[in-house]
């Protein structure tokens, strides 16, 4: 690199937002494409891999003794363009931006994560669903076309409709943890909506059967998510909360309350009312705390019940509310086990596991998905999936898990690699049945590896 | 790479005859548990280097024979001796030769891997001190101060390499039933390599940086380090 703010004199210490396994990388901020490109084309030892805000749960965004690039300076909202209904966007943009931006000229993302700080290149990355999947799909399904950097340093462009290669990288960046190559633009169909406000119902469900009936009855929603508590008691254990919305009309919102929500958007900021400090002690999260949170929680569910009118950034970002809440944790970090499996049974049959060992779920979200996509490494498939927040210095917590891939292989499910910081090597060719295709690619792509990151070689990627 | 709960894909054991590190890559490669003996997880590789503690000439090829293979995650610091005391009061010689394999091998390698560990980014160095390194005892103070000047080191090491991604656990077990020990008379707290090797185990999952075994020294040594050097000659630990 020739600017001098780019020489960086020590590597920095890296994780992802579960803060578990930490490395030291050399952190580079390329401004401009060509800077990238420059970048991936000087040598690197230990290889390269792209980083936007952090916050995936492991490591797929650090690169333990090589170069870790950050996309925080390619944050550029190109153009929005209202006939096409798509919009372009530079990989750094956060969601927290982007969707704000959108709500002002009567457009949505077409699907958002749980949390509003992720950056469109990470979304990419991990081909991201939301509570949306049943009947949109995975982010991968809205790309219009993405210009990539690749490992020999040239940028090329490819979609959902060119030539069989280019399909093979499209597909095969949409889910790729970033190991196929760096995003430089990516153009996005856009949701046309005329408030920026929800309606939303909350249904408490006393028990697994009628979670399981209350979400299928949610998929007429556009949106439709489940709290589930996974700590409950013996008689009726995995009670939770139904949750579903669509978009309100204007005509829902009766003027004001759509306008003044709006507002909030536009003030900026992280939309956090609660912090949390930078330095807990370690177990503060464990079976007791986790179990009277549920059914705090759970009360206050029963409590609120019924329909409304909710704000955007609440319903699609409850989280957010708490700024760093990952800090909770303490120390030890946490670990966020995301599967899905194609059953009723096999979910049943995982939640008895996590039950029976006494997990110390803190949160756990249940939702049906719906058909998955052409990327060989993206996670959604038509089925369940469950999301549980453990703490990761639990004893026994590792052992725990592999058993439940165990059951998730053998169902032919998977487990979401942009939540992962411990899978065993082993599983991962049994949940993405594609993988050859994946390498294969990868070898024609970038046959000297040179994106890396510790979860690529972790697993193997 | 190290995952979430601190588990290494790759172990170092550097005194590949010792008990406690045998116990320790036991039981971080899941060798204890039932769920690990029928999975279909292909073997555990073993590939062993030749290594002489002593022999610091040899270090630079041996670290970079470690390192052959690629990353390693955990490099435990195992090996050494405790000597006879008596006999090395009689021939100082061999008290030389402790502290050449226990303190000065321990630096040398210490260091050397310490320097590759920075340079992948990541990674945790073990080292086997021993409560005999916290308060000098009448009876074993030619291995205690051996061992004081390896904890020290390593002490001292965890703060050079902080926020590089590397980490150093310090272990400072009681007495364990070892094949070292075997026909000593057994101390208060006595434990075994298992109990060692869990410990190290729990220090890499939860980052503690120093642990005693059984913890319970923790709070022994605390007031043995405190009692008077006339107490501590008449209680002839």
């Amino acid at each position: 690199m020739s600017a001098d703010r780019d020489v960086v004199a020590a590597p920095s210490l890296l994780s992802g937002w579960g803060r578990t396994a930490p490395s030291a990388g050399w952190l580079r901020t390329p401004s401009r494409r060509a800077e990238v490109v420059e970048l991936l084309r000087s040598h690197q030892d230990r290889g390269v891999v792209a980083r936007g805000l952090g916050r995936s749960y492991g490591d797929p965004a650090q690169n333990a003794g090589g170069t870790v690039l950050s996309t925080a300076a390619l944050d550029q909202i190109i153009e929005l363009d209202p006939r096409a209904g798509t919009v372009r966007v530079e990989p750094g943009v956060p969601l927290a931006r982007l969707v704000p931006t959108l709500l002002e000229s009567g457009w949505f993302v077409p699907v958002t994560p749980g949390t509003r700080h992720v950056s469109m290149g990470g979304a990419l990355a991990a081909d991201v669903h939301g509570k949306n999947h049943h009947r949109d799909g995975s982010i991968g399904r809205h790309v219009r076309s993405l210009t990539l950097a690749l490992a020999d340093g040239t940028v090329r462009d490819v979609g959902p409709d060119g030539s069989a290669d280019d399909r093979a990288l499209f597909w095969g960046t949409l889910g790729g943890m970033g190991l196929t190559g760096v995003v430089l633009e990516a153009t996005v169909s856009v949701l046309p909506v005329t408030s920026s406000v929800m309606l939303v119902r909350n249904e408490p469900a006393a028990d697994l059967d009628a979670l399981i009936a209350g979400l299928v009855e949610a998929e007429r929603h556009r949106y439709s998510v489940a709290w589930i508590d996974c700590t409950g008691p013996a008689r009726r254990p995995f009670r939770g909360i139904v949750s579903m919305g669509d978009h309100a009309d204007a005509s829902d919102c009766a003027g004001a309350a759509g306008s003044r929500r709006s507002a909030s958007w536009s003030a900026g900021g992280s939309g956090a009312h609660l912090g949390v400090p930078a330095h807990l002690p370690p177990g503060l999260l464990n079976r007791i705390t986790a179990k009277a949170f549920n059914e705090a929680w759970y009360r206050a569910g029963t409590l609120t019940r019924g329909s409304g009118l909710e704000p955007a950034s609440r319903f699609f970002y409850p989280l957010d509310g708490v700024a760093d809440w990952n800090r909770l944790y303490g120390p030890d970090g946490l670990v966020q086990y995301q599967c899905v499996v194609p059953d009723e049974g096999t979910l049943r049959q995982v939640l008895e596991i996590l039950w029976a060992a006494k997990a110390p779920v803190l949160l756990g979200v249940l939702k049906r998905l719906g058909a998955g996509n052409p990327g060989p490494l993206s996670f959604a498939l038509a089925g369940w999936t469950l999301a549980v927040d453990l703490p990761a210095g639990a004893a026994g917590l590792m052992a725990l898990l592999d058993r439940v891939d165990d059951v998730v292989a053998e169902a032919a499910g998977r487990v979401y690699l942009a939540k992962d910081s411990r899978m065993r090597p082993e599983h991962l060719a049994a949940f993405y049945p594609d993988l050859d295709r994946w390498h294969a690619l990868r070898d024609r792509v970038d046959p000297d590896r040179l994106f890396q990151s510790d979860q690529s070689r972790r697993l193997g990627l | 790479m190290i995952d979430a709960s601190g588990g290494p894909q790759t172990v170092a054991l550097l005194g590949g005859t010792s008990e406690i590190g045998l116990a320790i890559v036991e039981r971080l490669a899941g060798l204890d548990s039932a769920a690990q003996r029928v999975r279909a997880a292909g073997p555990v590789e073993v590939a062993t280097v030749a290594f002489d503690a002593a022999a610091t000439g040899t270090h630079d090829k041996m670290v970079d024979d470690l390192f052959s293979g690629g990353d390693l995650d955990v490099v435990v610091l195992a090996f050494g001796v405790l000597g006879d005391q008596a006999g090395m009061l009689a021939d100082p010689d061999r008290a030389v030769e402790l502290a050449e394999v226990n303190y000065v091998g321990g630096l040398s390698v210490g260091l050397r891997v310490a320097a590759r560990l920075r340079a992948q980014g990541h990674g945790r160095l073990v080292v086997l001190s021993s409560v005999a390194a916290d308060r000098a005892r009448r009876s074993n103070f030619v291995y205690g101060s051996s061992k004081a000047g390896l904890d020290a080191f390593a002490q001292g090491l965890s703060d050079e390499l902080w926020g590089t991604g590397v980490g150093v656990v310090l272990v400072r077990p009681g007495f364990v039933r070892t094949p070292m020990t075997a026909g000593l008379d057994e101390a208060p707290f006595a434990t075994g390599p298992e109990q060692v090797a869990q410990a190290v185990e729990r220090a890499l999952r939860q980052r503690h940086q120093v642990v005693y075994v059984p913890s319970v020294l923790r709070l022994v040594m605390s007031g043995v380090r405190h009692l008077p050097r006339a107490a501590m000659r008449r209680l002839d630990l």
